[in-house]
């Protein structure tokens, strides 16, 4: 977990250096190496690696339009996925999806950017699970604003009516783009509204990476076992605006205590030294290995080329 | 000289001083200002009450604004990128379009939907389209797409005022962004009182003699960047901003092209089953015998919009791609 979770970290903060690359002096959103828009997780790591050290390459997870932890957490192949937030010809979809759209069958991922357009998504894939009598599970990451819509709704009374192995994981950084969770969102916390379709709900505090990941293990048993869906809401914190370039007006500081608490990456390596006895070296190992395979992943997505224009044209259909 | 943006906004605030009925809600409109400017400023000025916020819930809030209006209300709501209608359609197309119909004309539904349109900034197949012809194919809303802060004022209040449905599709690159490309056809000289521009009239931006372009919004300024070139070529192009997509002002196109006798339509909507398909047939079947050519099109050639610069720049239409396919339509003529 630690060594994912400085990985996350450390490929995050490349990638907000490099996205500036080409954006300046007058911020145009469109240019540079990596344009469009760029929704970074610093901060929301323990979500993802919480959850995901609990599933392997046949459980599926879908993700919003902030992917990339979950991407790596999950495993998706980093230089394709690179690759593709390069807009080069090797990554993930050729191209063609972007930072939003990251499709890695390999491990079962896909996201998109569409809110809460992944969670009925998950829904088919644990539906498929249990046609298949297979024992995987699906998650589906979303942020806090996407359990205002509908689909959010619709898909965890189906997962409950049909029991299925589905895991909903709210990550509650208490922002929409602006809208913050107490002005859109009519609970205090999303796991309460588990009751509301009769199944679990969890929450985790304190962007805790340790709760997360005992509160995965039981929703993860509960759903392996057939026990049906669980929703698991983790307070956690966006350290950077919405996306790369977001002026946060909306955003007033002593409103969000959790940005001055104490980094969840130093915590948990403060707790697996002291508790764990883990060694300096080891921790050092983990960091050096989580950077190289990042520095990897972001030299192979510079060393590719873009695509043709006109496979602009190809992929609509399979041949 | 406002940004298309600001052009919005203004329109909005003085409408919602002049009329208590009108009130503005969606996501992000509020302490933001809207993710394209087009609320800035007015929640300052109006207050929660009539600057709503609303939580990820297109369904409900667009549902709530077509219940609002026909309770006599004038709302106005945004749909942050045109791309997310599919969340909420049925609140657009069977309800929004359809009750004055079914109504018999008993229920007015007096409200505009807004949306953002357009590429160009690398954001992929689900925030990049334009999607006009999927809206004006359906009957029972006004559909505009303004091409400059001037239109994008005098529209505004026009729609606001209108007492349909009306759907505001305003381009993402017009709006004037701090954030994306500055173009200069996004700034303009918008007067500061309140003024109108009809909803049903094209506009001829560009007078000229052997040929006629019709552009909608950003495909106009490219069409018109076209023509300039042509003309030092000795090509005259005439350049019509289509602006109103429902109803469609058939006339202004047919005026031009009796003179020119000649069509391109472009459109940065998808190619099959499009606007340009749309101006195309008009032309055919109201002035076939003026053609001298065989209509052309050029339009996003039926694939999602890509995310990577090269393959966005190949299915956009862009100056180049006008410029050699009037080029090729006066060579083969
Ligand atoms: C259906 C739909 N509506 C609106 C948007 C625009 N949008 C993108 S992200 C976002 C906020 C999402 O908030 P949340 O779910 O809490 O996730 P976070 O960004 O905080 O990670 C909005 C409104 C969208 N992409 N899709």
């Amino acid at each position: 977990m630690y060594e994912q979770m400085v990985k996350i970290r450390y490929y995050e903060d490349q990638m907000a250096e490099v996205y500036m690359e080409g954006k300046t002096p007058v911020f145009n959103i469109g240019a540079g190496t990596v344009p469009g828009e760029m929704h970074l997780a610093t901060g929301q790591e323990p979500a993802a690696v919480g959850m995901c050290v609990h599933l392997t390459k046949e459980d599926t997870v879908t993700a919003p339009h902030r992917p990339h932890h979950h991407a790596i957490a999950k495993g998706v192949d980093l230089k394709k996925m690179t690759a593709e937030i390069f807009g080069k010809e090797t990554g993930l979809g050729k191209g063609k999806g972007g930072h939003m759209h990251l499709f890695d069958p390999a491990v079962k991922f896909s996201c998109g950017g569409i809110v809460g357009a992944g969670i009925p998504h998950a829904v088919g894939a644990a539906m498929t699970s249990k046609m298949k009598g297979k024992d995987s599970v699906a998650v589906a990451f979303i942020g806090e604003g996407a359990a205002n819509a509908g689909s959010f709704h619709e898909s965890l009374n189906l997962a409950a009516v049909w029991n299925l192995p589905l895991i909903v994981v709210v990550e509650d950084n208490s922002y929409g783009i602006s809208v913050s969770k107490k002005a859109s969102t009519s609970v205090a916390s999303n796991d309460l509204r588990a009751s509301a379709y009769g199944i679990a709900g969890a929450y985790v505090k304190d962007n805790d990476p340790i709760a997360m990941y005992k509160a995965s293990e039981q929703a993860v048993a509960r759903a392996r076992s057939g026990q049906g869906p669980t929703i698991i809401e983790i307070e956690t914190y966006r350290y950077l605006g919405h996306f790369q370039g977001d002026p946060e007006l909306y955003r007033d500081e002593t409103e969000v205590p959790g940005l001055r608490q104490l980094d969840p990456i130093t915590k948990l390596k403060m707790m697996l030294s002291e508790a764990e006895n883990v060694s300096d070296a080891d921790l050092e190992e983990m960091e050096t290995r989580a950077k190289q395979q990042v520095d990897e992943a972001y030299q192979f997505a510079r060393d590719s080329s873009y695509p043709q224009p006109e496979a602009a044209l190809e992929d609509v259909f399979n041949s | 000289m406002l940004t298309g943006n600001k052009a919005m906004a203004e329109a909005i605030s003085q409408e919602m001083e002049n009329d208590l009925t009108v009130f503005v809600l969606g996501e992000d409109i509020g302490k933001y200002g809207g993710i394209f400017g087009s609320t800035q400023g007015l929640i300052e000025k109006f207050g929660p009450e009539r600057v709503l916020d609303t939580p990820i819930s297109e369904t409900a809030f667009i549902g709530a604004a077509i219940g609002a209006a026909a309770e006599g209300m004038r709302p106005i709501t945004e749909l942050m990128f045109v791309d997310f209608f599919g969340v909420c359609m049925d609140q657009i197309y069977n309800q929004m379009a359809k009750i004055q119909y079914m109504s018999g004309g008993n229920v007015k539904l007096p409200m505009v939907l807004m949306t953002a349109v357009g590429g160009g900034y690398r954001d992929a197949g689900q925030h990049s389209q334009t999607l006009y012809a999927t809206f004006a194919h359906m009957p029972g809303m006004k559909v505009v797409a303004p091409s400059n802060p001037y239109d994008l004022k005098g529209m505004m209040v026009s729609a606001i005022r209108d007492d349909n449905p009306v759907v505001f599709m305003f381009h993402k690159s017009l709006q004037g962004l701090g954030w994306m490309e500055q173009l200069d056809v996004a700034v303009d000289h918008v007067p500061e009182e309140a003024y109108t521009v009809p909803l049903n009239k094209a506009k001829v931006v560009r007078e000229g003699k052997d040929i006629t372009i019709v552009g909608i919004q950003m495909m106009t300024h490219y069409a018109v960047e076209a023509a300039k070139r042509l003309s030092k070529e000795g090509i005259e192009a005439e350049v019509i901003d289509l602006r109103s997509l429902a109803p469609i002002d058939k006339d202004t196109i047919i005026e031009s092209v009796k003179k020119t006798h000649r069509l391109l339509v472009v459109d940065e909507d998808y190619l099959s089953y499009g606007m340009t398909a749309e101006v195309s047939a008009i032309v055919a079947e109201e002035a076939f015998f003026e053609m001298e050519a065989p209509i052309s099109r050029i339009a996003i050639p039926d694939v999602p919009i890509p995310y990577s610069g090269v393959l966005e720049d190949f299915v956009i239409p862009g100056p180049n791609s006008i410029y050699e396919k009037v080029k090729k339509i006066m060579e083969d003529a």
